[in-house]
């Protein structure tokens, strides 16, 4: 029999209550993408230093990540998150959308449309680059193997689709129907040189990097970066297109959520701070691009400079991308079924 | 005390009430099974008819269907043959290090499905230990012609992956069974003259039978619904390598909540169907069984 009387467990259990009332004063969750789990790692004792500074208040910063439109999916499930920071604008709207959790004017809230960094697709080819893959129109060559993680599941796979079409368009020049004709032309033909389709970016870099399968591989920059660093700089060189995406990822208080919560002002300063110098640096520390123009400057020899457009200034923003290309039966299913 | 009508008949039972018994029976069925299930009914009801079959028909669904149910049935299949062999080692001989290999075939149980498809894709990628060896140039990857044989990312991997996660349920279902049989019976057999096959096919498999049926329904069952183990070495290509399971996610991905309980509610329909078929066909053998005591030797 337990040595432990009644009394013991209440003690204890007034204890938990105690330290749960404490906490909930001063808890902030952040639900997240897949790969930003490291980097706020960094940002979060950070911004928690400074907070303390300011306001005198111990704050804890719980993190949560996964696949991103899971993520949002379990917000709208009821995970009450307080922040949500995501790699695609979708993810975002969807909880505007679905149980008015956050604001419809919620780009308009923060700087730089509420994403404080980007990134950008590029390539990653096997050292020496042996296929001499250069551009876009080197990925359509016949025989050779592309790996992209599969558009449907993946905002990597959604940014390297929508970055060929963005190039095809701008080859072909002005719109219309034939560009858009050729562009469809342009992606089928590198889907066709696509063998594999992983889950997510994480499991394209594995296909690639440790199966050893395909000439190059379409994923983020940061990504591509980080590849180099863990794997060996010695077996991979990245490659920057002559035009490629601007993955911008946008981040958004929960209204719903830091309303019965009260932690409206934690949050917002949270997010705030991603956008001072001091966010700023850590972000572009870990190869993401900054909007601070000091600290991109700073860390230019890590940035190269490329051309990039924005799924709303080139495509007509994500609502209308997600109906053509990705919803079911367009011009993705379309291109993926006939081969 | 009250006259029940003949089949409720009084009877001495260990535990006590068939009322309370079978009122908690029915209870727990519908908190842990049903219910879960009707919402994926219900949820599905919001779509017409029309719009229910446009979904389940679309060509890639049904091409995902017919690789989940089709490797899942041949992999139960497989898993039937080698799972009674593995049981029969197990139960009939003696050797050094029996308990460890018996340990060992629960171990799909408790991997986590993810470690298994990254360990299995690993090897069987074409620069994998067992992959490189059907690969052109590997040793066995001639026999298989030029391009030698793509055991990752094709039909054949998911295959491997499902055969992988099915095996213990076999070998779990039959050994007990097998524990139970007493060698005389086989001695009888041979006594009476009967040939090895003889003895295997009219004496033991009868019995064995519904053991291995149950466990071919497990396994079956398990395979249907595998996702983590299968979407590593899959390759996911349209058409070819989307197993059903993956359906269901990637209409999840697009905020498709009904899309997906339809694909759901269709393999629910497929597999209740197949377990009913499976239920029947052990049902018919036990009745076989009766009918002809010993069979026909």
């Amino acid at each position: 029999m337990s040595r432990y009387t009644y009394k013991d467990y209440l003690l204890a259990l007034g204890l938990l209550l105690c330290l749960g009332s404490a906490m909930a004063e001063s808890t902030l969750l952040n639900v997240s993408y897949d790969v930003s789990r490291e980097l706020y790692k960094d940002i979060n004792p950070a911004f928690v230093a400074q907070w303390k500074a300011k306001s005198g208040e111990t704050l804890t910063i719980n993190q949560s990540h996964g696949g991103s439109s899971k993520q949002a999916g379990a917000v709208i499930g009821g995970l009450e998150a307080d922040v949500i920071t995501m790699n695609q604008s979708p993810d975002i709207d969807i909880l505007v959308e679905r149980g008015g959790l956050v604001a419809p004017d919620w780009r308009k809230r923060l700087p730089h449309d509420a994403s404080p960094y980007t990134t950008t697709s590029v390539f990653l080819v096997r050292k020496g680059n042996p296929k001499a893959i250069k551009d876009w129109s080197d990925l359509t060559r016949p025989g050779l193997a592309v790996i992209v993680p599969n558009p449907k599941t993946s905002g990597n796979g959604r940014y390297t689709y929508l970055a060929a079409w963005g190039y095809a368009l701008q080859k072909v020049g002005a719109g219309g129907t034939t560009a858009e004709a050729a562009a469809k032309d342009f992606v089928s033909k590198l889907f066709a040189n696509v063998p594999v389709l992983d889950g997510g970016g994480r499991g394209a870099t594995t296909t690639f990097t440790q199966r050893g399968i395909g000439d190059v591989l379409v994923t983020f920059e940061n990504e591509a970066v980080l590849i180099g660093k863990e794997v060996g700089e010695d077996k991979f060189d990245i490659v920057y297109p002559s035009l490629s995406i601007d993955a911008a990822a946008p981040v958004a208080v929960v209204d719903k959520v830091v309303d019965k919560r009260g932690t409206r002002k934690q949050a917002q300063a949270y997010l705030e701070f991603l956008f001072s110098p001091e966010g700023q640096e850590i972000i572009a520390r870990h190869y993401f691009r900054p909007r601070d123009a000091a600290v991109l400057k700073k860390h230019a020899s890590r940035f190269p400079a490329i051309k990039t457009f924005s799924v709303e200034s080139a495509l007509g923003g994500w609502k209308a991308v997600q109906q053509t290309h990705f919803a079911d039966g367009g011009i993705y299913d379309q291109i993926i079924v006939k081969k | 005390m009250i006259a029940l009508p003949f089949p409720f008949k009084r009877r001495f039972h260990v535990l006590p009430g068939f009322n309370l018994a079978l009122g908690y029976t029915i209870a727990y069925l519908s908190l842990i099974v049903l219910l879960p299930l009707s919402a994926v009914l219900f949820k599905t009801l919001t779509l017409s008819f029309g719009q229910f079959w446009d979904i389940i028909s679309a060509p890639r669904v049904v091409a995902s269907f017919k690789l989940s149910f089709g490797a899942s049935l041949i992999a139960a299949a497989i898993n039937v043959v080698f799972g009674l062999m593995l049981a029969w080692c197990l139960v009939r001989y003696r050797f050094p290090g029996k308990k460890l290999i018996d340990a060992l075939v629960d171990l799909p149980f408790a991997l986590p499905t993810a470690v298994a498809g990254i360990a299995l894709t690993a090897l069987y990628a074409p620069n994998g230990w067992i992959g490189s060896l059907f690969a052109p140039g590997g040793a066995f990857g001639a026999l298989f012609g030029e391009q030698g044989l793509k055991i990752a990312f094709t039909p054949l991997g998911v295959l491997i992956a499902l055969v992988f996660i099915g095996l213990p349920f076999v070998v779990r279902t039959v050994q007990p069974i097998l524990e139970d049989l007493e060698t005389e019976l086989e001695e009888a057999a041979a006594s009476l003259g009967a040939q090895r096959w003889q003895t295997f096919r009219l004496v033991l498999l009868p019995i064995l039978t519904p053991a291995l049926l149950t466990g071919f329904a497990l396994a079956f069952a398990r395979a249907v619904g595998e996702y983590g183990s299968v979407i590593f070495i899959a390759g996911n290509m349209p058409m070819v390598s989307e197993i059903a399971p993956l359906m269901i996610i990637t209409k999840l991905e697009q905020y498709d909540y009904v899309g997906a309980t339809a694909i759901a509610l269709a393999m629910l329909i497929l597999s209740f169907v197949l377990l009913l078929a499976i239920n029947a066909l052990q049902g018919w053998q036990a009745a076989q069984r009766t009918r002809k005591p010993g069979g026909k030797s």
